[in-house]
């Protein structure tokens, strides 16, 4: 592979407005579905479709690039620049669904039920966690308990970013049959965690009255375990590219940009659910 | 850094284009990763979009020109206060800092082009994209959202304020808030890991700077200006329950997190501000910035500072006393910093050999106005005058005070100021002077008597106001027109100087000396395609004298 000493600045781009045409008719019909409008779902599809194509057609691309070497070491620090600042917004977006849960259950529950507000409006209402509001919104429901599917889950996780590490020593020690097997087991981890969850939801929808409708308590649980289920999934295929791009011989202990992009991303999920496990599980 | 080259260049690239010039026709502007091309872009669609929030904002005065309701119905009268907002924050004013970031922060720091040219195109696109939805709900059923840029639950949650819009405005958030996480991560890589060698950090252009500091504050609120719209959209279509106290949540935290992300967002609306300010000044005062090194810090501690400082929009909310005070001293802090830059410009132009071209013109004004904005500013960080100004003309007048003759005059300067550069001609004078001259006074005739008015009680967002403020609002929509109609004359120019101006050639430098004080002007007139091909070996130093 040839390595060169210039900074590689592209001429001309393509799938940035393809992408960006996609996502905005994904969005667009994603309005439409929720005002009602039938016109919404078939827009989503089309939208969607366009934007994986993007996604597929521009990384494609930087596969290319990357293994005919023209990516110098510069190159590679903006791309780690990009990466970190990019994870640094997501942790950004979670922080802002952890503020909500602290100050849910520290300031504005425990508020509801004292002084005026529980003399005056709702003197029956018991501010303790977890709760659904003086309202009962979404009726009883049972709170998700953390020892079952949750601390399994909390395990597959962490032994994932333990293959996740073993397979960049792999690669550093260009030992690719590590590689691999560490990357094949990262993926299987993943997906079964995502499974794990899928099951854990339907008890919950099915057996225990808790839904995302289950006032705050089931708002802040679903929006929080959801994301980072959508999170885990996104990990999981950009390891499977990661993967499928090892099996082709790629990669090298100087230039792996793309391995080292996904296992930040994967710790970075495996991170936010500690923090679930502790703050929206145990405590 | 290592030397850089263009993609054909490379052998393996053999069946590529062998020219070094734009794709040729439209598909030029649409497929470009030209930092030059997306910069006049962004630019342009700012421009653009100043016009179309302006038009509103016209509409507005229109109807407080006299008492009663007169032009337009009452709820079309709250979403031109909405779109008026949300058109200039998101169109006009943060995509134009943008587009000055992309021309001249590789220009100052002898970069060829951005570090991450595909995102660049991706980011520039993502924001049409976003004010495009955004605009799309001008023409729906129930019309465009009206219960202010703000979007506070419950109100934008009623049937009678959402019509059909609230969903495709939130998704435009999202798509404006991708957009500038793009932006702020390729300007982010680019200042770390473009410059030229020969340039440290602490010789970096105040622009430079003061845009680095802002790509941190748009990485680290942006994404929670999302997950607040995301929030009513749950709340609002899928039965969660975060704004609804019944269901035990609370709107008020609705306004903690908008307004964690909103007033760091008034700072990035500002910081580059400054950063153009420090930039021009010393050019025409013909000395160097007075205190570079103070500015920088000046620049972080503000940044630092508008991340703990929010709460000064809800003093009026119910808060606890603690809580008042504790915002209400942390924002007067900010007085400090923010005063420190002012008196550093002042001694920057103190015993100058000073000319007055048109940037200059604005830049002075600048330093005025802005001050008298931050001073009431400062008014309303007293927790219990702000009992009295909250929700009236008043904090209006404040924050166009800090807008109108402060970002949008700045951004008028840097026009002037560049265009010559990146145009090669050179604007005219005699109008740019008049433009100067009838925007600086309208602007006044057009805000001040806000202040009267906000501080005798006149509420905002309101179509319709008791006869006692019938004068000043007047007076006020005259100042608006004119300021309006000036701003044509804008638009006269920048369109007559890139199409050839005076004809009069300019000179690499364009401004006398000016090659001491920034890299850019050691360029030819006009900038060629690609710069810095090879990064500057020397870089000036005027600018930072005084540090060293
Ligand atoms: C000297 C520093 C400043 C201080 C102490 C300050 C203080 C304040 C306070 C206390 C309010 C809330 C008033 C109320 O709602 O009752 C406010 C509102 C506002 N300020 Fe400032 N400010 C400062 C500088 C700026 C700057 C530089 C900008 C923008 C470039 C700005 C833009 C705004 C905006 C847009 C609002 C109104 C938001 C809304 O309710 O729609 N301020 N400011
Ligand atoms: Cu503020």
């Amino acid at each position: 592979m040839s390595t060169n000493s210039t900074y590689y600045i592209p001429h001309k781009a393509t799938w940035p407005v393809i992408g960006t045409v996609g996502l905005m008719t994904m969005l667009a019909g994603f309005a439409n579905y929720l005002n009602g409008s039938s016109i919404g779902q078939p827009l989503m599809i089309v939208g969607l479709s366009i934007f994986i194509a993007m996604l597929v057609g521009w990384f494609t691309l930087q596969a290319k690039e990357s293994e005919s070497g023209m990516y110098n070491h510069e190159v590679g620090i903006s791309y780690r620049h990009g990466m970190m600042w990019f994870i640094f917004s997501e942790i950004v977006f979670f922080a802002v669904f952890f503020g909500t849960l602290w100050y849910t259950r520290n300031l504005s529950v425990p508020w509801l039920g004292e002084g005026a507000t529980k003399e005056l409006l709702w003197p029956a209402f018991d501010a303790v966690w977890p709760t659904n509001g003086p309202g009962k919104v979404g009726g009883e429901f049972e709170p998700m308990g953390a020892w079952g599917l949750p601390f399994i889950n909390t395990l597959l996780l962490l032994t994932s970013g333990v293959t996740c590490t073993w397979a960049h020593h792999g690669l550093l020690a260009k030992n690719r049959d590590q590689l691999i097997k560490g990357l094949l087991a990262t993926v299987a981890l993943g997906f079964l965690f995502v499974c794990f969850q899928a099951i854990e939801y339907h008890e919950a929808y099915s057996e225990m009255g808790l839904t995302l409708g289950s006032g705050v308590y089931g708002s802040t649980f679903f929006m929080l375990t959801g994301f980072h289920g959508f999170h885990v999934c996104v990990g999981a295929i950009i390891l499977s590219v990661v993967l499928f791009r090892s099996t082709k011989g790629h990669f090298s202990p100087e230039n792996h940009f793309a391995f080292e992009a996904a296992a930040w991303y994967w710790h970075f999920v495996d991170v936010v659910w500690l923090g679930l496990f502790i703050f929206v599980y145990l405590m | 850094m290592s030397a850089v080259v263009d993609e054909h260049d490379h052998d393996h690239h053999a069946d590529d284009h062998h020219d070094h010039g734009p794709a040729k026709g439209l598909l030029r502007w649409i497929i470009t990763t030209n930092h030059k091309d997306i910069g006049t872009l962004y630019l342009l669609f700012a421009l653009t979009m100043f016009f179309v929030g302006g038009s509103m904002a016209m509409v507005i005065r229109a109807e407080l020109f006299e008492p009663g309701l007169q032009f337009v119905d009452p709820a079309f009268f709250n979403s031109m206060t909405t779109m008026h907002a949300l058109v200039m924050v998101f169109g006009a004013v943060m995509p134009a800092f943008v587009g000055l970031a992309n021309w001249q922060i590789p220009l100052m720091i002898g970069a060829t082009d951005m570090a991450l040219p595909r995102m660049n195109n991706m980011s520039f696109w993502m924001l049409v994209a976003g004010v495009l939805l955004l605009a799309s709900t001008l023409f729906m059923e129930g019309g465009a959202p009206n219960g202010g840029w703000t979007l506070y639950p419950p109100l934008v949650l009623q049937p009678i304020t959402v019509g059909k819009a609230l969903p495709f405005a939130i998704f435009s958030v999202h798509l404006l808030g991708i957009s500038s996480i793009m932006g702020a991560i390729n300007i982010i890589a680019t200042i770390f890991n473009m410059r030229a060698p020969a340039m440290k950090l602490m010789d970096m252009p105040l622009f430079v700077w003061t845009w680095l500091i802002t790509a941190f504050l748009l990485i680290a609120v942006m994404p929670v200006f999302a997950g607040a719209v995301t929030m009513l959209l749950t709340d609002k279509f899928f039965h969660t329950s975060f704004f609804n106290a019944a269901g035990g949540g609370d709107p008020v935290l609705y306004e903690h997190i908008f307004w964690f992300f909103g007033h760091p967002e008034v700072y990035i609306m500002i910081l580059p501000t400054f950063g153009v300010a420090s930039t021009i000044i010393p050019v025409f005062a013909r000395k160097p910035l007075f205190g570079y090194a103070s500015m920088v810090w000046a620049t972080a501690s503000i940044a630092f500072l508008s991340f703990i400082v929010w709460a000064h929009h809800m003093f009026t909310v119910g808060m606890p006393i603690a809580g008042e005070l504790y915002f209400m001293y942390a924002t007067m802090i900010i007085a400090v910093p923010t005063g420190v830059k002012v008196f550093n410009w002042t001694a920057t132009m103190w015993k100058g050999a000073m000319t007055f071209e048109t940037p200059m013109l604005f830049s002075i004004s600048f330093v005025v106005l802005f001050t008298l904005g931050g001073f009431t500013g400062l008014m309303m960080s007293i927790a219990p005058s702000d009992f009295q100004y909250h929700d009236t003309y008043f904090i209006v007048a404040h924050f166009h005070y800090t807008l109108v003759p402060a970002s949008i005059f700045i951004l008028m300067a840097a026009g002037y100021f560049w265009l010559p550069k990146w145009t090669g001609h050179m604007y005219n004078e005699k109008i740019g002077q008049l433009h100067f001259w009838l925007s600086v006074i309208s602007v006044n005739i057009l805000f001040f008597p806000q202040h009267f008015l906000g501080l005798a009680g006149m509420p905002r967002r309101i179509p319709d106001y008791a006869v006692q403020f019938a004068d000043w609002n007047m007076i006020s929509s005259i100042g608006g027109f004119i300021f309006g109609a000036s701003q044509l004359l804008f638009l006269y120019i920048v369109i007559d100087t890139i199409r050839g101006g005076t004809g009069e050639k300019v000179s690499d430098e364009v401004w006398e000396d000016a090659a001491k004080h920034g890299l850019e002007w050691t360029l030819p007139s006009p900038t060629p395609y690609h710069t810095w091909t090879t990064p500057p070996t020397i870089v000036p130093t005027e600018h930072v004298l005084d540090s060293h």
